[in-house]
């Protein structure tokens, strides 16, 4: 049982990159594809956060807590973490901005229909 | 000295802040001039600190030095390689903003300051990631550099092309971004350390490699490889090379897709190439499989290009497909000739950009066929593709060949001819283009859109709007200028005595601490073997213009061709695979240990 639940947060980073993945590669709105572009990212939080967790570890913050007194959970990947939702806000909004120009000038937001751009 | 190493990346970005505030007050001039100040300076900030890299600098940020051998600081590496890529990043952005001057409309009133704040953002965030020491802020340099490129690619919002180009580019490097943190964050896990010396000293110390470094390895280089546009994650640079503004493309192509290069020779160098991290064996089939592939498809593709900017997109990622099999010699004399490669190519394929560009602003047309004879009245921009093109195929004294010579006679055997067959390929594409476009020789090509399946599926040059607006009456000096001088420099690159020895000296400082020194000079075989592609070169653009359908049989290459589909799902399908087949050609690394 303690295995899988160590083992857990791992295969759920992985399933929910794939997932993404996967609606990237099929989607058929581009709005979606920002969206799956999204999911992926998000399993790289799940990722960093469980490398990150300790057992019985509490948040890592010093007001309430005696340092050495207990365990606490890593806090330089909680950095990276933060980082990153920080990276992943700026991407998504200037895909969506990209979307919004490509819904104007092509007149349709399916990627199947975009084809000035091949060969 | 080492305290400078921040401002390589702070005046920069200090001076896109400055420009983004202040530039709806300023005329276009005093913007576009306050850009070139800021990165003319940070050229010569990193010219100088490249003069005393030698031992290598290292600067953690805001004093955080790490304690008890642990440490969380940010640290800043400089060293021969990290600056001098830092240094050709800020020539090159001199070049592109000196270049866009003129070449590029009038802005919106009030909006002088966007477009030189976003190449000196692009420009802060490429040194911030060649001279990161770990490999957090190597992905957050890594991330600047490419959500600044994907909105300086669809820069020309109205253009239907540009943004789909921007869009697919966005994604597909977003994606590779992310699997790169993902072996990020596998590697801190199980070392605990994020500076890429102490990653390395930790797996080494951990014992022989297992799955889970096998994991981290495939997804780091996932993400640089994307970068570095290897087959077969490379969709995303032609359709967004052949929308960018010239300016862009010329940084695109120069040194971006070349920081991927570099990362990977970065990371595998500092990180993997102990007994705790990938056998070499491994490392060199992985590397030269996928750069052999890459060489090939670009190779291939370039050839049947007609719209010019793509055409010179895919022979970029024919030449990144020879640096993949240089660095996958894993040998000095590989690493040094690498080196002087990118320099050399980075002056080379700028200047042509630059050439394409002034064809777009004069004739508002970048198609091969658009074009027949109806530049001829450009006779320096004539010698200067024709140079630029002798430079990719290696003719001697250009960087190029000298780089060319030294790579390929690391690799050896049938990657010399490789090496030989791809410059010349690539070269005689370029100047087929010339010979048809500024001389108007051979049969003028029936005029585009013929119903043919052949002709379906391929992107024109015709339907490009000139980025200055309107068409030039005449090219301005400033447009002649840059791309001379550019191609000036790649050619002092193989011409002045000891500038190659300098590189080596710069890469061996970094990579054996000095102990091993090669000297690069021109062999006898290197110099023939130059001479050799750049008359291959010549003869094969001379049957193509001449018999137009004896190299560029139809439907031929139409099977790599409807690979290329612009359609984003695909894309990330390639991504899938790509990351898998580096899985499988990296296994046996796990497999005898």
């Amino acid at each position: 049982m303690t295995a899988l639940t160590h083992v857990l947060p791992y295969l759920v980073a992985v399933w929910v990159f794939l997932a993404g993945c996967y609606g990237l590669a099929t989607s058929r709105d581009l709005i979606h594809a920002v969206g799956c572009l999204s999911v992926c990212q998000a399993a790289t939080y799940v990722l960093l956060l469980a490398v990150g967790y300790r057992d019985g570890g509490t948040a890592p913050v010093f007001s309430d807590v005696t340092p050495g007194s207990r365990p606490v959970v890593d806090p330089v990947v909680q950095a990276l973490a933060l980082t990153d939702v920080v990276v992943g806000a700026t991407v998504t909004a200037l895909l969506l901005a990209l979307v919004v120009q490509v819904a104007k000038r092509h007149g349709t937001v399916d990627p199947d229909e975009l084809s000035e751009l091949r060969g | 000295m080492h305290h400078l190493l921040p401002l390589l990346v702070a005046v920069p970005l200090l001076g896109a802040a400055l420009l983004a505030a202040t530039g709806r007050h300023l005329p276009r001039t005093v913007a576009d001039g306050a850009a070139c100040a800021v990165s003319a300076g940070s050229a010569a900030l990193a010219l100088l600190l490249l003069a005393h890299s030698s031992p290598p600098l290292t600067e953690w940020a805001g004093g955080w030095e790490p304690v008890a051998g642990h440490s969380v600081g940010i640290l800043l590496t400089g060293d021969g390689p990290g600056l001098g890529m830092a240094a050709l990043v800020c020539v090159l952005t001199l070049a592109a903003l000196a270049y866009s001057r003129r070449s590029l409309d009038e802005p919106p009133h009030g909006h002088a300051g966007a477009f030189p704040a976003l190449v000196l953002v692009f420009q802060a965030g490429m040194c911030g990631f060649a001279i990161a020491g770990d490999l957090f802020n190597a992905f957050v340099w890594f991330e600047l550099m490419s959500v600044v490129a994907y909105a300086l690619t669809g820069h020309r919002v109205e253009e239907a092309r540009a943004v789909q180009g921007a869009l697919a580019f966005a994604v597909v490097n977003s994606l590779g971004a992310y699997a790169l943190l993902m072996g990020i964050a596998l590697l801190y896990a199980r070392t605990g350390e994020l500076a890429l010396a102490r990653i390395g000293d930790a797996l080494d110390a951990h014992g022989p490699p297992d799955a889970l470094v096998l994991a981290g390895f495939v997804l780091v280089l996932t993400g640089l490889l994307v970068k570095a546009a290897a087959v077969p994650f490379q969709f995303w640079l032609p359709d967004a090379h052949a929308v960018a503004p010239t300016p862009v493309c010329m940084l695109l192509s120069g040194v971006m897709v070349e920081l991927g290069v570099f990362g990977v020779w970065r990371v595998y160098d500092t990180v993997f190439s102990g007994p705790g991290g990938l056998p070499a064996a491994d490392a060199e089939r992985v590397l030269t499989v996928l750069g052999a592939a890459t060489a090939v498809t670009g190779a291939v593709m370039c050839w049947h290009q007609r719209h010019i900017k793509r055409l010179l997109a895919y022979s970029t990622i024919a030449h990144t497909g020879l640096f993949l099999i240089g660095l996958g010699t894993l040998t000095p004399e590989g690493d040094d000739g690498v080196a002087l490669y990118v320099v050399g190519h980075a002056g080379v394929k700028a200047a042509l950009f630059a050439c394409a560009g002034i064809l777009l602003d004069r004739y508002g047309s970048v198609d091969e066929h658009v074009l027949h004879g109806r530049a001829r009245p450009l006779r320096g921009v004539a010698v200067m593709v024709v140079a630029g093109a002798l430079g990719l195929a290696g003719l001697p004294p250009f960087g190029t060949a000298l780089g060319k010579s030294f790579a390929e006679e690391a690799a050896g055997g049938p990657f010399t001819v490789l090496y030989v067959l791809t410059s010349a390929v690539t070269a005689a594409a370029v100047l087929r283009v010339a010979a048809r476009v500024f001389l108007g020789l051979g049969p003028t090509p029936r005029e585009a859109g013929g119903e043919g399946a052949e002709d379906a599926y391929e992107t024109t040059g015709s339907g490009e709007e000139p980025e200055s607006g309107r068409r030039m009456a005449r090219v301005p000096d400033t447009m002649t200028a840059v791309p001379a001088l550019l191609l000036a420099g790649a050619l002092a690159a193989g011409a002045v005595p000891g500038f190659g020895t300098a590189v080596a000296r710069a890469v061996s400082g970094a990579t054996t601490a000095g102990l091993v020194h090669t000297s690069v000079h021109w062999t006898p075989l290197g110099v023939g073997l130059g001479l050799l592609s750049s008359l291959l070169a010549v003869a094969l653009a001379a049957v193509a213009v001449a018999r137009p359908g004896r190299l560029a049989v139809p439907g031929r290459a139409l099977p790599l061709r409807r690979l290329q589909s612009g359609h984003i799902g695909d894309y990330v399908a390639w991504l899938l695979v790509g990351t898998t087949v580096l899985g499988v050609l990296a296994l046996p690394a796990v497999l005898s240990g």
